[in-house]
């Protein structure tokens, strides 16, 4: 899908662009039927069609198109996780990263900013330094800083060590980035359109068709669709969806927040996360400064979460960049998160045929976007787990083989 | 934030308690014939409904007990809260 990029200015607050795929006639069946159309269903729409030639494709929507934890996320990208398996499937996501404008045709200001992770505490630095070589050995790119030394990337850092959790090391990622996150989703949306994907938004599934054993179908607001394949991309709706198929997964649903301040003069280039004092943050090409933190520490659906989770991590931000304590909250928002109990993804077949699982991608998903679509979408043309999503599977909750990913993951569930 | 009743304290903020999850999981009655999918399911399976669930949570900052409580995941309203090994009350 070579082409020229379709290019906007940074500064345009677009409108939802609806013009750039059909309003497609809902058919009556298709080959695979993906439910959720936020990034990863996108994505793993665009490899179906591209890498597959499935194209009788149908993504819907209860809502509209990328407007749930795709509209909600900080943006960050990067691949230096902990263990084998996330190094293997956050790598291969980096590197679709380093070339997907060029591949969609569609501009997303993929940006290679670098990610830095702080360490506060000689346990933490212990921690960060056994991910620092574990990203070694697996080739990931990682650099080991002192604190003057990340002073010099982000000079507006408080590397004192009067403050209440000192700088004590970081980690970097210089490959680690942002993204414009809802061009990302537009991008792979036109580009799985042009090449005949349907893309139905204002569709919600209330029923999954099994007979036998084998999915048959989605039954909707908009009436049944009969289906081959039905893969679920429905992040923290997903034990929703699978209690209609008939089966648990050990999953939560979380409130995750993230907020932007006002306007900037640009300050920070580059991305600097802290698990240990609770707080994330970068600043997006317009100048607002994007923060997260954990979840909140309850189940919900309400895409709220409370003031106090803020306050904690805006705490935690004026503290290591005193320069932002005059700066000014703009909005702050949430999203519904699916966290599994090792932090890691479940991706993969399921107990019933046919229907695909893709979820428990917690509070990281948005930086698996690309991989995770194009693991997704073999494992779905080929009914069998791509290599990369082998140890992804439900049964590793029955044989013990768990993926522990709750430090690397930078933030607490 | 939350105010959460507290069966012993009364309404107190979020910020004093901790979270359980779900509530009313039993530990398996003979632990030694369970098979490894009956474990999983005892350890890390857990509901995850959109609406009213029973859950658990702990008076950490206050008494530092534990107890029952039904609350809405959709709406964050909260039903009766009960203490343990107290009959459930009905789903609100």
């Amino acid at each position: 899908m070579s082409g020229p990029l379709t290019r906007r200015r940074t500064a345009e607050l677009p409108e939802h662009p609806d013009f750039l795929w059909r309003k497609p006639q809902l058919k009556k069946s298709y080959d695979v039927i993906i439910i959720g159309a936020g990034g990863h269903g996108l994505a793993t729409a665009y490899y179906l069609a591209k890498n597959f030639g499935i194209t009788n494709v149908a993504v819907l929507e209860k809502g509209w198109l990328a407007g749930g934890n795709m509209a909600r996320n900080t943006t960050i990208i990067r691949s230096n996780y902990l263990w084998d398996e996330s190094a293997g499937i956050y790598e291969h996501s980096l590197k679709l990263w380093e070339n997907l404008e060029e591949e969609v045709g569609y501009e997303m200001f993929f940006s290679q900013r670098g990610v830095m992770t702080l360490a506060h505490s000689v346990g933490d630095v212990r921690g960060k330094q056994r991910n620092f070589y574990a990203n070694k050995v697996n080739s990931i790119d990682t650099e080991w800083l002192t604190p003057e030394e990340a002073k010099k990337v982000a000079p507006i850092l408080n590397i004192s060590d009067t403050i209440r959790y000192p700088i004590m090391g970081a980690t970097y990622q210089a490959r680690g980035g942002i993204a414009k996150h809802d061009w990302v989703a537009w991008g792979y949306a036109k580009a799985a359109d042009d090449m005949g994907v349907d893309l139905i938004q204002g569709c919600e599934v209330t029923g999954i068709k099994v007979d036998n054993g084998k999915v048959q179908g989605v039954e909707t607001n908009l009436g049944f669709i009969a289906a081959n394949k039905v893969a679920l991309a429905a992040a923290g709706h997903t034990s929703t969806l699978t209690q209609m198929a008939g089966f648990r997964v050990p999953l939560q649903s979380r409130t995750l927040q993230a907020l932007v301040s006002e306007l900037l003069e640009q300050v920070l280039d580059t991305v600097i996360m802290s698990g240990a004092v609770h707080v994330y943050v970068s600043q997006a090409h317009k100048g607002e400064l994007v923060m997260g933190a954990g979840t909140d520490a309850f189940n919900s659906y309400t895409q709220r979460g409370g003031v106090h989770v803020i306050e904690h991590q805006l705490a935690a931000a004026c503290e290591l960049f005193p320069i932002f304590s005059r700066a000014h909250l703009l909005r702050t928002w949430g999203g519904v998160v699916d966290i599994a109990p090792d932090a890691s993804p479940i991706l993969g077949l399921t107990p019933v045929e046919n229907l695909y699982i893709n979820s428990g991608w917690g509070t990281g998903g948005f930086k698996a976007t690309p991989g995770s679509g194009w693991v997704y979408a073999d494992t779905i043309a080929n009914n069998a787990p791509h290599a990369l999503a082998k140890n992804y599977s439900l049964k590793r909750f029955t044989t013990g083989h768990l993926i522990d990913e709750h430090g690397a993951a930078g933030v607490a569930h | 934030m939350l105010s959460i009743n507290c069966p012993w304290c009364g309404a107190r903020d979020e910020t004093e308690f901790h979270y359980g999850s779900q509530a009313h999981v039993a530990y398996p009655e003979n632990p030694e014939t369970l098979s490894d999918e009956a474990w999983a399911h005892y350890i890390f399976f857990r509901d995850n409904p959109k609406g009213w669930f029973q859950e658990r949570w702990v008076h950490t900052a206050g008494c530092r007990r534990w107890f029952n409580v039904w609350r809405n995941t959709v709406s964050h309203q909260f039903g009766p809260s009960y203490k343990p090994f107290t009959p459930a009350p009905a789903r609100p």
